[in-house]
């Protein structure tokens, strides 16, 4: 499919006993962002997790072409090493190599610079879940799974994950994200609205 | 390769940020050489045999955190998503486990020998057993805290779930300290070890990957 990166057919999951959603479509081409909604135990952050590869579907498939990078609740990071020992190592995990500019340029741009070299338990949650998308911005993946990212941030940090997702789109990545609040910027392509409340 | 180093090189500075933490399996093996009777007749006659029992304990204390902060923080998450091939990562987190719970042993083990009876006889045969020996009561613990990284309540059901896998890494390694002071010499022990140390690294981190992406099935 052309400028396809995602496309996720029939999905059914299950969560215990519990019956999340049946027959989950979707496709993701450059630029998109999908705005996952839906009430809380809808299976938001499970549709994410599935996508992800951590988890295996009840019935239906789904291809990827293109790298994911997955941001969850927990933030990933080591909590005795340093955003920039837990960034390099994040890095060399995902094969790609680590240059000390762009990561610089990373931690600016999130308001790391002058904890960069603080480890990570020293840090608020808020300045944790920046270096988790310090990692992001960094990553080099096309397509985001993010499950609810502008939790614990301030209007700030609100702010510049609207920017980053809408510039992410603008370089032909795709972004799928488990949210209560829109996250599309006001100039940029509107986002497609994925509600499991529905379909439930 | 660059998979392992790099898994290696951060689970290593882990452990040199909580050092405590990390001494706590050899605190325990040392403490264990001590209160086993001190310079008792029962210890000479048993002493190989006290080595590695502490060592296998030493090492069931040491398997129940290896994945279980990077559970609580999610690297363990993002370890399952971005290594590619995750066995390869697996055997970093294997080695830095080992080299922080197991080499040590190799070269106490010995040493306690000697404290005890004040000489170093046997004590090749014990090292030898113990090099071999401890990779593999290593590997044995992480498939076990592999399997028990999603219970919350790993602690128990680790060693009760991997003590018998330790069982015959005991046998051949008692073995070889003992066959070594008779003619037949401790060669097939320590052979049987090689061979099983051979097929853990092998076949291990494959069941520990799997055992992984099993334990993020919530």
């Amino acid at each position: 499919m052309k400028g396809g990166l995602l496309v996720a057919e029939k999905l059914s999951c299950t969560a215990g006993q519990r019956h999340l959603f049946d027959g989950l479509n979707l496709v993701l081409r450059r630029g998109d962002l999908v705005e996952v909604r839906g009430p809380n135990g809808s299976g938001k952050s499970t549709l994410l997790r599935g996508l992800a590869g951590l988890r295996r579907w009840q019935s239906g498939r789904v291809e990827r072409y293109g790298a994911i990078d997955y941001l969850g609740h927990k933030s990933g990071l080591g909590a005795s090493l340093t955003p920039l020992e837990n960034i390099r190592y994040r890095q060399r995990l995902k094969g790609r190599h680590v240059d000390a500019n762009e990561l610089a340029a990373a931690m600016t741009r999130l308001g790391l610079r002058a904890a960069r070299h603080e480890r990570c338990a020293a840090l608020s949650a808020g300045q944790r879940r920046r270096a988790a998308l310090a990692a992001l911005l960094v990553g080099g993946a096309d397509i985001w799974l993010l499950d609810e990212p502008l939790t614990e941030l301030d209007e700030a940090g609100a702010d510049t994950v609207r920017q980053l997702i809408a510039e992410h789109r603008d370089a032909g990545g795709a972004a799928v994200c488990a949210t209560h609040v829109p996250l599309g910027s006001a100039s940029g392509a509107p986002a497609t609205v994925l509600d499991l409340g529905a379909t439930a | 390769m660059g998979l392992l180093l790099a898994q290696l090189r951060r689970d290593l500075l882990l452990v040199a940020r909580s050092r405590i933490e990390a001494a706590n399996p050899l605190i325990f093996f040392v403490l264990g050489v001590f209160l086993l009777g001190f310079g008792t007749d029962a210890f000479r006659a048993s002493s190989a045999g006290a080595v590695w029992t502490l060592a296998l304990f030493a090492n069931v204390v040491a398997a129940e955190g290896m994945f279980q902060r990077d559970q609580d923080d999610g690297a363990l998450e993002q370890l399952l998503v971005h290594a590619r091939p995750l066995f390869a990562a697996v055997i970093g987190k294997l080695a830095a486990h080992w080299l922080v719970a197991g080499a040590p042993l190799v070269l106490l083990g010995p040493l306690a020998v000697f404290v005890h009876q004040g000489t170093l006889q046997g004590s090749g045969a014990l090292a030898a057993s113990l090099l071999l020996g401890t990779p593999i009561l290593a590997i044995l613990g992480g498939i076990g805290a592999a399997l028990t990284v999603g219970t919350g309540r790993g602690g128990l059901l680790l060693g009760i779930l991997v003590m018998p896998w330790y069982v015959p890494v005991l046998v051949f390694g008692v073995g070889a300290c003992t066959a070594a002071e008779t003619a037949s010499g401790a060669a097939f022990p320590l052979l049987a070890l090689a061979a099983l140390l051979a097929a853990s690294i092998t076949l291990a981190p494959f069941a520990v990957a799997k055992s992984l992406m099993i334990s993020q099935e919530y």
